[in-house]
């Protein structure tokens, strides 16, 4: 597959993305030395980035190469699964969220992550959202009703919702959920969101709605995508990470990444000649 | 071509040997059905469930054998639920593939399957004996140890069906385990659970051998726990063998109302799972 | 750019890092822990429960272990008069009628089972199949009596003196055949048993030959082979392993039967060659006589001491069951 400058993201070609920028960019996560095991298997060696804050980062590679298991370091998900250890840092506004006494139900209320399926728990629309609210924050009905309005607005779908709010959200769309599910995400008010191949499993229409999302949140949010879809990556992030057999090969703004990969690697695969 | 006859005559052979062997299976179980019906009916009465056993001969009922059942069921389940719930999340939130844990999946279904008898001469041993009696509260501890297990399969099994995505969904929005659980995994696995103890009720309403040791039987009303208490299947057990003809009846009786109470609650826990399962 | 200079919502958006987000804050930590705990207890209470049937059966029935040391397990005298008792007859009654139990009940369960995955029109397979789970749900006690008041006239009438006078004449087999025609007996239990287990067999059987992929069941197809030869060197070949667990857990549902037995073996404490005699199983020696027994007594000891063979021999059938099961299904 060859990038047209056309899947370039109008933000990258006004310059936002380029180098320049980032540079006077705060950093929101910096990982440093960051080795991750799957039991015996070695699955992330020496990861070392630093993502910059309210920007999109995306991070692609072939199937295995660790990606998504850096995502799940990042919000500590691995820590549900015994035999899987991480070692190095990994800091959040320069504090390191591997360190002793970090609880990670905290980190992960600060660092929200939407998964590749959506995920509707078996309650209500609004009872969707205010689950993750009152777990960290008790509001007042008023404030409830209006953290609840705001999220939904910002996901895009309250239009859609708003006559059914009391209805199970099993009954959306694949889309409709996905975008409950952001906006399930950020009602908690997280520093940082985590998309982990959001829209593999939706259709094209809306696939593209949340993409503009992604481009609308990035106002308040730090976001890190990870993506199959290299155009996704080109149309959507400002900085690129691309991984291949748990390396980092690449870490650059995201149009130096398509468009003068520095590694052989990396160009062979945003060519599609592998992958 | 004959060997090619042969098989195909085999094949049609077994069919029908196949075919006629379900047939009569289910004509001789059918039997029984039609036998329980047929002598169960004619022995239903008003009096059945409103006189208990030791009214006057002629208006007796089974009105205090059928409250014991349901209040000992009741109970056992009241105790024994929470505690296998609790227990099924263990093994498939918390224990895993740790040793412990597959220890007690292991011992689980071992009780799941162990004879119910020996459940009886346990409580006899633990509950009846040292306080020199049979009672209802010892009844109850016997059915809660055949409702224990079953729960404790049925909510390990339901919870591992729930998708990994949706735990993890919950905890990514920052909810510690016992929100995770008992907010999103119970909400999911709610309607197999509510079968599972659907189908425990349906067993313990239908054992007889461990209560013949624990809360054995009463003639008169009982609500006292302390007390020997009444109950259908041990009243069934006792009155089956009696020379007189309406006690026999009353067992007929009796035997219809639990094969009716226990296949409904089947079906209903069947009508649970089909009514709010979506796959 | 730094966080306190972020773009906020509309309302109550104001800091991104609300109170209480410190990554060290230990807030509800606690409940975790307590709800944690409380999930293991309950774990742990199934193994004290099973651990403390099996230690209260060994002690409860220790005195007759020392009384009669290990010839209780093959003594077949149980004489409550002279207070002598041995397991013997018990045994061999438990061991006998399970073991005709299924043999009758593995043929008849393989056959419908074939006939329900295999030979039904499919929009009956379903309901047959429920039907067949439901009937495993009647409770036993109503197998008992149907056995004791249904079954067994019509054994007595009929059934036994066919065959007792088909072929007790037959030179060393016969005495198998031997003996009056009573109606209850090991027999009748075995059929009931057999009967009772049927639909439970059935249903476990349907459930691993459904396992079975369909394409290795296409593959044998594809080479021209019929439903009965598919049945037979694919999917019963396929599903071995768990199919014999499932009729381990059968002979384990056999073996500790009680109401069922209890209504039609005869209860009668003795050993005899021919199928038609009465006998007595485990658990309906215990169901009889339990509450005879006083706390204390030899007796009761005696009784414990068959409750504690008993579990041990489930035990050992239940554990095979459930690795053969398991093992099969997991791998």
């Amino acid at each position: 597959m060859n990038i047209n400058p056309s899947d370039i993201s109008p933000a990258m070609r006004t310059g936002i993305g380029d180098k320049a920028s980032l540079a006077d960019t705060a950093t929101k996560i910096q990982v440093e030395n960051l080795n991750f095991y799957y039991g015996d298997n070695h699955a992330l060696h020496d990861i070392n980035m630093a993502v910059p804050a309210q920007r999109v980062t995306a991070m692609i590679g072939p199937s295995g190469c660790g990606k998504s298991t850096l995502l799940r370091v990042i919000n500590r998900m691995y820590d549900l699964y015994p035999g899987q250890r991480a070692v190095g840092r990994v800091l959040l506004d320069n504090e390191d969220l591997l360190g002793k006494g970090v609880r990670a139900t905290t980190v992960r209320s600060r660092i929200g992550m939407v998964f590749q399926k959506p995920t509707p728990f078996p309650m209500s629309i609004w009872d969707n959202i205010a689950y993750g609210i009152k777990l960290h924050e008790s509001l007042s009905k008023a404030d409830l009703e209006a953290r609840i309005e705001w999220c939904l607005t910002k996901s895009a779908i309250w239009g859609e919702v708003k006559d059914r709010l009391h209805k199970s959200a099993l009954g959306l769309s694949g889309g409709q959920q996905q975008r409950l599910c952001i906006a399930r995400t950020i009602a908690v008010k997280p520093e940082v969101i985590l998309l982990d191949e959001p829209t593999s499993a939706l259709d094209p229409i809306s696939t593209a709605r949340i993409e503009e999302l992604i481009d609308e949140l990035k106002s308040e949010f730090t976001i890190v995508i990870v993506t199959h879809n290299m155009q996704q990556a080109a149309r959507c992030s400002d900085v690129t990470g691309f991984f291949l057999l748990g390396k980092l090969i690449e870490f650059e703004p995201t149009n130096e990444i398509f468009l003068s990969p520095k590694h052989q690697k990396t160009q062979d695969y945003i060519t599609g000649r592998f992958g | 071509m004959s060997r090619y006859k042969r098989r195909l005559f085999t094949d049609n052979l077994m069919q029908v040997v196949a075919t006629g062997l379900a047939v009569i299976a289910l004509a001789l179980l059918a039997w029984i059905l039609v036998t329980l019906f047929a002598k169960g009916f004619h022995s239903l009465s008003v009096n059945t469930f409103t006189q208990p056993m030791d009214a006057p001969a002629g208006s007796s009922g089974l009105a205090n054998a059928i409250v014991g059942s349901l209040i000992m069921v009741a109970l056992a389940t009241v105790v024994a639920a929470p505690i296998g719930v609790m227990a099924g999340t263990y093994l498939s939130e918390i224990g895993g593939n740790t040793k412990l844990a597959n220890s007690i999946r292991f011992i689980n279904d071992v009780l799941l399957s162990a004879p119910s008898i020996l459940i009886g001469l346990f409580v006899y041993n633990i509950a009846v004996k040292p306080f020199h009696g049979f009672s209802g509260i010892a009844g109850v501890m016997a059915l809660g140890i055949v409702i224990l297990p079953v729960v404790v399969r049925a909510t390990e099994d339901m919870l591992r069906l729930v998708p990994g995505s949706l735990r993890e969904a919950a905890f990514a929005l920052g909810a510690p385990q016992w929100k995770v659980i008992t907010d999103v995994m119970w909400r999911a696995a709610r309607a197999g659970i509510v079968t599972g103890m659907l189908l425990a009720l349906a067993r313990a309403a239908g054992e007889t051998a461990p209560l013949i040791f624990s809360s054995s039987g009463a003639q008169a009303w009982t609500f006292n726990l302390t007390k020997q208490m009444s109950n259908l299947p041990v009243t069934i057990y006792q009155y089956a063998q009696e020379p007189a003809q309406d006690k026999v009846d009353l067992a007929w009786a009796g035997a219809l109302i639990i094969t009716l109470g226990v296949l409904l609650l089947n079906i209903s826990s069947r009508a649970v799972l089909a009514g709010t399962g979506r796959k | 750019m730094t966080l306190e200079t972020m773009a906020d919502g509309p309302e109550g958006a104001a800091t991104l890092s609300g109170p209480g987000r410190s990554l060290t804050s230990s807030r509800g930590a606690k409940v975790d822990i307590a709800f944690r705990f409380a999930l293991y207890a309950s774990g742990i209470l199934v193994l004290v429960v099973i651990g403390a049937i099996m230690v209260q059966l060994f002690f409860g029935g220790l005195p007759a272990l020392l009384a009669f040391g290990f010839e209780f397990f093959t003594s077949t005298e149980w004489d409550p008069v002279s207070d002598q008792y041995g397991a013997g007859v018990m045994l061999y009654g438990t061991l006998v009628t399970s073991v005709l139990a299924l043999l009758f009940s593995v043929p008849a369960s393989l056959g419908i089972a074939f006939f329900l995955t295999e030979v039904a029109p499919i929009p009956t397979r379903k309901p047959i199949g429920i039907a067949v789970q439901l009937l495993a749900a009647v409770p036993s006690i109503i197998y008992g009596m149907w056995g004791f008041f249904v079954v067994a006239p019509i054994m007595k009438e009929y059934v036994q003196p066919i065959l007792i006078d088909g072929l007790s004449w037959l030179p060393v087999i016969g005495y198998i055949f031997a003996g009056p025609a009573k109606g209850t007996g090991i027999f009748t239990t075995s059929l009931i048993l057999a009967l009772m287990i049927l639909p439970f067999m059935t249903s476990m059987y349907v459930e691993v030959l459904e396992s079975v992929p369909g394409v290795i069941k296409e593959a044998s197809y594809g080479v021209g082979s019929t439903t009965w030869e598919v049945f037979t060197t694919v999917s019963v070949p396929y599903g071995r392993t768990a199919i014999i667990g499932a009729t381990m857990l059968g002979l384990g549902r056999a073996l500790g039967e009680t109401m069922a037995v209890a209504f039609v073996v005869g209860n009668a404490a003795r050993i005899s060659t021919s199928i038609f005699a009465s006998g007595a199983t485990i658990s309906s020696q215990l169901a009889n006589n339990f509450n005879e027994s006083l706390p204390g007594s030899l007796l009761q000891a005696s009784l414990l001491e068959l409750g504690f063979a008993l579990f041990v021999i489930s035990f050992l059938v239940l554990a095979l069951a459930r690795y053969l099961v398991r093992s099969r299904l997991q791998g």
